[in-house]
């Protein structure tokens, strides 16, 4: 244990790399998917399309993507946004599904009724549809969350540093305890994460709280997502 | 241009011989298909039989769904790194964890799968004198077919996706080119490598896709957006074809 406590600037130095390079993938991916996967719900050719442009970006090996990113973008190898980028396209792949599921899931019977209330189209989104898919999105999201942070790790085989690095340094100096402490921490990571974002949706979908979850929802996070199991 | 440099440079007929005095292409991508076959084994024998029970009696799917749901929260790089140090360090132990990453996304296809069967059909078949073996080897799995080989899909994709990283700890894969050319800076070798990686993945899932598309018996209908069973659940497609089942 002391290798723990003479490397406690390391780890939370590694620690908040990690956290940085988690959220702005769990965040950039939730915004982008609400647009799309609302579009995706009004439109099966839509939804057909960009559902298949999310398996085949789904496909691409993690660490490929992180190595092709950054050439087709222009940037140098060692830029972190280009684990950034990477991730925010699997968080796309995956939230696409969810939102336009969620979306879905909103019966077109409520959505006539807010038109005949006299909601325009913009509010009608933002009080009754929006609202209504939250439980769906949340679960979506609490499954892109926890795929961001283990993902992150493998940025420190192209040098980018996070959590990961724990686990090739460890490898080198053949040192169990380091390995050991890189796991825990991810996993601990992931366990905050998704406390925080239950608690996010606990506080914005007040009448969600203590629900059993819908069929939509626990379709979601029963879906067995295979590559997102793992660090590719 | 880079990306063009990385194909000119998987087309060399040199980088096929030999790259930086390792394997060539050719030899590295036969040790990343022989050690995804090698999991895929193995998580095939575990997960199949177990997912069939499950699917069969309706007992443990609740622990199967809870455990899938752990796996995937971890860091395959840190289960490798950890089990190395830990164990022994031959290729028995790569080939363990990736055979339990494969596992999660077969045992929901097979349950899924038995779930998926009309329970009419399989009294059908069994007002008609078919007996339990015959019912299920004639009339379960080929209807679960379709379902089963989806968690098939998305478990070797999961597993030759994620066998690249395995090069790190010195064993041989195409992420060895990955793992060589940061180490060396050689930036065009590491884009080889990930082109070869990302082709041998979209090809294997296209293959599967096939298959699995081939297996769907006649007379049972294509439904694209899932199909009802008499228990009322829908059985739908996951992103990369598993099979999800709704509720629960």
């Amino acid at each position: 244990m002391d290798w723990v406590w003479s490397h406690l600037g390391d780890i939370g130095d590694m620690t908040f790399d990690h956290i940085e390079l988690s959220v702005p993938p769990i965040v950039i991916g939730f915004l982008v998917s609400i647009p799309i996967g609302y579009w995706a719900s009004r439109s099966p050719v839509a939804r057909s399309v960009l559902l298949t442009i999310g398996n085949i970006l789904y496909t691409i090996p993690a660490l490929a993507l992180v190595v092709l990113v950054p050439v087709l973008l222009g940037l140098s190898l060692l830029n972190p946004l280009n684990v950034i980028a990477a991730l925010t396209l699997y968080a796309l792949a995956i939230m696409v599904r969810s939102a336009a599921d969620a979306f879905a899931s909103v019966s077109t019977d409520v959505r006539q009724s807010a038109t005949a209330q006299g909601y325009s189209a913009a509010q009608r989104f933002l009080r009754v549809e929006l609202p209504l898919a939250g439980p769906v999105l949340l679960a979506g999201i609490r499954v892109v969350s926890v795929s961001t942070i283990s993902l992150v790790t493998i940025g420190a085989l192209v040098g980018i540093p996070s959590l990961g690095s724990f686990f090739t340094d460890a490898f080198q100096r053949d040192f169990f305890l380091e390995a050991l402490v890189g796991f825990v921490l991810v996993l601990l990571l992931a366990a905050v994460f998704d406390v925080v974002l239950s608690l996010i949706g606990a506080a914005l979908m007040p009448w969600n709280r203590g629900s059993r979850l819908s069929a939509a929802s626990a379709r979601v996070l029963s879906q067995p997502q295979p590559n997102t199991a793992a660090v590719r | 241009m880079l990306l063009l440099q990385g194909i000119a440079w998987i087309f060399s007929p040199a980088n096929w011989a030999s790259v930086s005095s390792g394997l060539g292409i050719g030899g590295e991508i036969v040790a990343h298909l022989l050690l995804t076959l090698e999991s895929l084994l193995v998580a095939v024998v575990i997960a199949v039989p177990l997912g069939l029970a499950i699917g069969h009696t309706g007992r443990g799917r609740n622990v199967a769904i809870l455990a899938g749901n752990v796996v995937r929260a971890f860091p395959t790089l840190g289960l490798l790194s950890i089990l190395l140090i830990a164990l022994t360090a031959n290729l028995l132990t790569p080939i363990a964890v990736f055979a339990l990453l494969g596992i999660p996304p077969l045992l929901a296809g097979a349950y899924a799968g038995l779930e998926s069967v009309d329970r009419q059909t399989v009294d059908a078949a069994r007002a008609v004198g078919m007996t339990e073996w015959q019912i299920l080897t004639k009339v379960e799995l080929p209807l679960a077919a379709p379902l089963l080989l989806g968690g098939l899909r998305s478990s070797t994709l999961q597993i030759i996706a994620t066998v690249s990283l395995v090069s790190e700890f010195g064993f041989d894969s195409v992420g060895q080119f990955i793992i060589n050319g940061a180490a060396t800076q050689d930036y065009v070798q590491m884009i080889g490598g990930s082109i070869i990686v990302t082709a041998l993945a979209l090809l294997a899932d296209a293959i599967l896709a096939t298959v699995q598309r081939l297996t769907v018996p006649r007379g049972v209908p294509r439904g694209v957006g899932g199909r009802s069973t008499a228990r009322g659940r829908r059985i739908l497609t996951a992103p990369s074809g598993a099979p999800i089942s709704e509720g629960n």
